[in-house]
């Protein structure tokens, strides 16, 4: 009934082009966005904040970067733990060594440096392709593991292995306050997940959904394999750098190499696939909905086992947590293996022909 | 020369524990096209369970021998990972058949992270001997030939001899049998096995449980040189580029790969370790078979991927 096209006309291209054609998605859009930047700050208070809406942004801008090479281009990566990893000690060796850096272009340069580093990875893609290649990214991951942790040069010679960052300001803004940290890291967000859109409804969006619906194919319609892949690996790795970057400096302020690991590319690649592969939308669900399980979970044990009168020891919470999490993993694939953007979507079209559906 | 002969043949041992555990991915991709991450899971399980009953059997049922007790346990656990293969196959697969490889591939995390949580939640998660009477002590060999002879682990050994075993049976097994012929049929071409009267479901249970009996094998012999714990889910890890070196869908592919991985890790970490800083192993590894990648796409043994537009 409210939400439906009628009698909105459009009387030129860029109308018909606009990224929200339904004047009600615009609507919404802008109105979460007036939410997120002035609603949140006054509603929420800090351990929300640390806990749950600093991390959910920048795994959100992570899983948009992976969601690019593995959703839009086809091309699995199980190394964007990696590229979060050089991001953020580009970044952090951009801070050091350069006097007088501001920090957006220490983060931009990590992203930078991070895309670099992602193209070269990036080559066996032109010769292997599918699980092989999945193993191949593999390479990244272990091989800056092993950089970060042996190399002193990159952590500036910390004796402890790990690296911090501290007094961090944007012209005269100090971002110390959680909000703060929020509100930079919704601005960032916000921005890249534009360039995203953006990317992903033009021509070098379209080359690499060729490539990943049929890379031959692709390639006998005039499309450079080379060319798509390539800036699809680079794109991708400068989204997850810079998210590493974020990660680094303002969610942990202090980290050591071991918050990039294999894991984190596991639990990315989650995101992406029970969010959605290919939509910029789903970027978000996963992210949220990785986020937020394991402190829901976390929260939600002991309260049953209370109900119940059993007292759940902390192990036996962890080892229920991992089983829960598998099993839940497992039941989204089965139920909606096109990831939570397809309910969402058959959702709107539900809504549209609401209340009287044919 | 005896110290590079040394390291050679320590290589190569590894590399037959490597192989072990690749093998596990490959019957698996072969039989039903999922990238099983899960092994090392199971590889995990399997020990556990093998740690756990050899070590409760003699109280539950009073037996004396250690060799009994063990056997017992094996066959325990064994039969454990039969109904784990069963409980995937009826829970999991089932209901994913047709899907992509990304998609089973985030599946079998899925169940890696389950049986993980499962396998530490009944079984605890300490660290557990397994004692089957491995030797330990180092032999001397070929002490004519070279100045101070070759030092070789005897256990190092007798675990490559067990792999060795074990992947011939499995040879026989997919040869000879009418059973193993069944496993090849589905490998080659799902719906043509399908149509011929093979059932799908059953093959895939079997090929778990074989996986599974793998799995155990290598989780007994890891664990018996390294205790079992929780760590011993990353073996999965180490076997990756073997799998891919070796080619996904090649049994013979899955042994020469392990010892090219086993033979280069060992080699690079004692020669090209010292230049770089050590700890390289477990990177090289990878950077090892993606070079090989790079000449042979699809491994040195897999089948060749043709494309029709």
């Amino acid at each position: 009934m409210l939400y439906r096209e009628n009698g909105q006309f459009k009387t030129s291209y860029a109308a018909d082009q606009q990224i929200f054609p339904i004047a009600q998605d615009r609507w919404a859009i802008v109105g979460i966005l007036v939410f997120a930047f002035i609603g949140v700050p006054l509603l929420v208070d800090e351990y929300l904040f640390r806990a749950i809406l600093i991390p959910f942004l920048i795994l959100s801008l992570a899983a948009l970067g992976v969601n690019i090479l593995v959703g839009f281009c086809g091309q699995i990566t199980l190394g964007a733990g990696a590229f979060m990893a050089v991001g953020a000690y580009a970044a952090y060796n951009f801070h050091i060594r350069v006097d007088g850096i501001p920090l957006l272009v220490s983060f931009l340069l990590g992203g930078l440096t991070s895309a670099a580093v992602g193209i070269f990875f990036g080559i066996p893609s032109l010769r292997v392709r599918g699980l092989y290649l999945a193993v191949a990214t593999l390479a990244a991951q272990f091989f800056t593991d092993w950089v970060f942790l042996r190399v002193p040069w990159f952590t500036d010679n910390a004796s402890s292995g790990s690296v911090s960052v501290s007094n961090l300001q944007v012209l005269a803004w100090q971002i110390d306050a959680p909000v703060d940290k929020y509100l930079f890291c919704l601005a960032f967000l916000v921005v890249f997940a534009l360039l995203a859109k953006n990317m992903t409804r033009s021509a070098i969006g379209r080359q690499w959904m060729a490539i990943r619906d049929m890379d031959v194919a692709a390639e006998v319609i005039g499309i450079r394999p080379l060319f798509a892949k390539l800036s699809a690996f680079a794109v991708s790795s400068f989204f997850v750098g810079t998210a590493g970057a974020l990660w680094g400096f303002i969610h942990l302020a202090s980290w050591e190499p071991a918050a990039f690991s294999v894991d984190r590319s596991f639990q990315l690649l989650f995101m992406v696939i029970i969010g959605g592969l290919g939509s910029i939308m789903g970027s978000f669900f996963g992210a949220a909905f990785i986020v937020i399980l394991p402190i829901a979970l976390n929260q939600f044990l002991p309260a049953l086992g209370g109900l119940f009168g059993v007292t759940i020891s902390t192990a036996g919470i962890s080892h229920a947590e991992l089983i829960i999490f598998g099993a839940l993993i497992i039941f989204f694939l089965i139920k909606e293996p096109h990831g939570i953007a397809r309910l969402w979507s058959t959702g709107k079209e539900k809504l549209r022909l609401w209340p009287f559906p044919h | 020369m005896g110290f590079f002969l040394e390291t050679l043949i320590g290589g190569l041992m590894a590399g037959m524990l490597y192989s072990l555990v690749a093998l596990g991915f490959v019957l698996i991709f072969k039989a039903s096209g999922v990238f099983n991450f899960a092994q090392g899971a199971m590889v995990l399980f399997a020990a556990l369970a093998m740690a756990r009953f050899s070590a409760w059997i003699p109280q539950w049922l009073g037996i004396d021998s250690r060799f009994l007790a063990n056997t017992v346990a094996f066959l325990l656990a064994g039969a454990l990972m039969f109904v784990v293969a069963w409980l995937i196959e009826r829970l999991v697969l089932r209901h994913l058949v047709n899907q992509e490889g990304a998609t089973l591939l985030m599946a079998t995390l899925g169940i890696a992270y389950v049986l993980e949580g499962v396998g530490t939640s009944v079984f605890g998660s300490d660290i557990y001997k397994i004692d089957v009477g491995m030797p330990k002590e180092p032999v001397m060999i070929l002490e004519g030939a070279f100045e101070g002879g070759l030092l070789i682990n005897k256990e190092d050994f007798v675990a490559a001899l067990i792999a060795g075993v074990l992947v011939g049976l499995l040879a026989l097994f997919f040869q000879k049998t009418s059973t193993g012929r069944a496993l090849r049929a589905v490998a080659d071409d799902h719906q043509a096995a399908q149509s011929i009267g093979i059932p799908l479901n059953r093959i895939w249970v079997i090929v778990w449980c074989v996986a599974g009996v793998v799995a155990l094998v290598a989780g007994v012999i890891w664990g018996s040189k390294l205790g079992v714990q929780f760590s011993l889910a990353t073996v999965a890890l180490r076997g990756l580029p073997v799998v891919i070196l070796g080619g996904l869908t090649s049994i013979p592919g899955a042994i020469i790969g392990g010892l090219i991985i086993g033979v280069g890790e060992k080699l690079s970490e004692v020669y090209l370790g010292p230049m770089i800083g050590g700890g390289i192993e477990i990177w090289f590894a990878y950077q090892l078979a993606l070079v090989f990648l790079l000449f042979r796409p699809q491994g040195l043994f897999g089948e060749k991927i043709i494309d029709r537009v």
